[in-house]
């Protein structure tokens, strides 16, 4: 399967990347190679192969339910742009 | 045209845990914005999210009292969206793998019969942060105290058909989580919140029509108002030759209408895949056994028990099992007293009212269980009546005395049943009233029956409402009789 023009410029909307028009087509062509990669892949017989959900063979480790983290809001927030009455602003979100 | 309509509910519960799902920070509400958001829920670059145990635990715990099948081995997966609430850019969540499968649920409608909703599925999630869009010159505030608070998402099978089954619905969830100790259930707070799914199809027709799914609707009048504004919504538009189109509205309680908040079809592209951050988690079978071991009695199988083992009607049984702390609090005046009936009947009554006054839930009565048995037993063993019971549980509800026995003895209300100071108290309110008897002995028995009725309230009103009841009405009429 080949993306188009229009595919690039809806995956880049989703993913709040601004390609220029430069951009859109060398995007589209890289993108278009990896997926002949993945065709490439595809192609490989993998019946009665179990689907992989992590390519480490180990399971989850779980951690007791404490609360150890401490209030740093202080020094998370030095490096935030804009704060007021200990919330992070950001530009409105709201239409 | 005669219309069907079809729901299906997703209900968020955020789950009772201490700490976050993924990281070590405190879940407490309201506290002061941002002071229990950590490096991971801020979504730092380079932190791990490391799964709390105990938020499985309850998912699988959720999951074995539906009758689930367990995802023995469950994955998280990545949804993608953009929203400054949710810094990662994704929300952890469970796609094709969830830890909960295929279950259900019994509920009980309002005529008595029980119907099975169908449970898709069950899977955890992390719940995203809050935004204030008010008050900030044109900026968003954004709280990420609650982004990480695990949530428990509960699908439903479109198998409910009503408003009203929908709230039967999400209250037996509702009743569900909070017996299983997973979930406070405060809807006010948002720990839980449902989204509703509504259709509508022509009566008979099998295929769905198109849905329009509710969001965040977080009360139980505010389900049924929505679900009935929405349903009203697309047969009018339908049958003005319009179309439903899928997408996500919002409902507006001032207003009672529901308002368009986008189109599903636009933004429904998450992009789901499986997260590398994160293992497989497998359920190992102790695991299970520990947690099977570990489910309370469920709410069914208590107001079961309820009929079987105290006679209660399945109404009474329904409303005192309705809660966990109601049920137990019933059990223990039964306990306390040795009758279930007049517990059933003074905990549905006197406490309810009681609490409903005061507006207090009922692990804050005033008044304890043993308390209340205690009193009961007065009651039994004709030291009060009923009538002076009510003040000594008021008394009781006033903080007056220790116990049911310290107010009697305290403001004298032992009930007088010594037949000869009664007899004494009659002659002196018949003394009193000789005119009325005169009117009695000459009146005929069609008539005697309301003015009996007089006599007995003098003679009640003399004795301060402690004499005995039953003895005044047999005395009284031997005297005005005989």
């Amino acid at each position: 399967m080949a993306l188009e023009r229009s595919d690039v410029e809806k995956i880049a909307h989703l993913a709040r990347l601004g390609l220029n028009e430069a951009e859109i087509p060398r995007t589209t062509d890289t993108l278009n190679s990896i997926l002949g990669l993945v065709d490439a892949m595809q192609a490989v017989d993998t019946d009665g192969i179990e689907p992989l959900a992590h390519p480490l063979e180990a399971t989850q480790r779980l951690r007791p339910d404490a609360v150890t983290e401490a209030n740093h809001r202080d020094d998370y927030q030095a490096i935030a742009p804009a704060v007021e009455n200990g919330l992070y602003l950001v530009p409105k979100v709201i239409e | 045209m005669q219309w069907e309509t079809v729901i299906g509910l997703e209900i968020h519960a955020q789950l009772a845990t201490r700490s976050k799902i993924f990281s070590a920070s405190a879940t407490t509400f309201g506290a002061e914005p941002n002071t229990q958001a950590s490096l991971v829920d801020l979504g730092m670059p380079g932190v791990l999210p490391v799964l709390n145990e105990e938020a499985v635990r309850m998912a699988v715990t959720f999951g074995l009292a539906i009758e689930a099948e367990i995802g023995r081995r469950n994955v998280f997966a990545r949804k993608n969206y953009f929203y400054p609430d949710l810094p990662k850019g994704y929300q952890t969540s469970q796609m094709d793998h969830p830890v909960v499968g295929k279950g259900f649920l019994d509920i009980t409608l309002d005529d008595g019969t029980v119907k099975r909703i169908g449970i898709t599925r069950a899977h955890l999630e992390e719940d995203a942060g809050k935004s204030l869009h008010e008050d900030f010159q044109g900026m968003s505030g954004i709280d990420l105290n609650r982004a990480g608070t695990p949530l428990l998402e509960i699908v439903s099978e479109p198998d409910i058909r009503s408003a009203k089954e929908a709230v039967a619905y999400v209250k037996a969830i509702h009743a569900l989580v909070r017996y299983l100790g997973i979930c406070d259930g405060n809807m006010a707070e948002g720990s839980l919140r449902c989204d509703c799914n509504v259709s509508v199809r022509p009566k008979g027709q099998e295929a769905f029509g198109t849905r329009a799914e509710i969001k965040n609707v977080n009360s139980f009048r505010f389900i049924e108002k929505a679900i009935n504004h929405e349903v009203q919504r697309q047969i009018e538009l339908i049958e003005d030759g319009g179309k439903v189109v899928q997408e996500t509205r919002l409902y507006d309680p001032n207003k009672d209408e529901t308002r368009s908040m986008r189109s599903k079809e636009e933004a429904n592209d998450y992009r789901y895949f499986p997260c590398p951050d994160l293992l497989p988690v497998v359920i190992e079978d102790a695991f299970l056994d520990t947690v099977r071991a570990s489910l309370p009695e469920l709410p069914t199988e208590k107001r079961e028990r309820f009929q079987s083992q105290f006679g209660l009607s399945a109404y009474d049984a329904s409303v005192l099992s309705a809660s966990r702390e109601m049920a137990d609090y019933f059990e223990q005046v039964q306990q306390a007293c040795g009758d279930a009936k007049l517990a059933a009947n003074w905990v549905m009554v006197e406490l309810s009212s009681l609490l409903n006054r005061e507006g207090l839930e009922i692990e804050q009565s005033p008044v304890s269980a043993g308390q209340l048995g205690g009193m009961i037993l007065r009651i039994k063993d004709d030291t009060i009546s009923g009538k002076i019971a009510k003040m000594v549980f008021e008394a009781l509800a006033a903080g007056e005395g220790a116990s049911a026995d310290e107010i009697i003895e305290k403001k004298g209300l032992k009930q007088v049943t010594d037949a000869g100071a009664i007899e004494a108290m009659l002659d002196e309110v018949l003394a009193a009233n000789a005119e009325q008897v005169d009117q009695y002995r000459a009146a005929d028995e069609a008539k005697r029956g309301k003015m009996f009725g007089f006599f007995v309230g003098q003679a009640m009103k003399a004795s301060k409402g402690k004499a005995n009841p039953g003895q005044v009405n047999q005395l009284l009429k031997k005297k005005l009789e005989g």
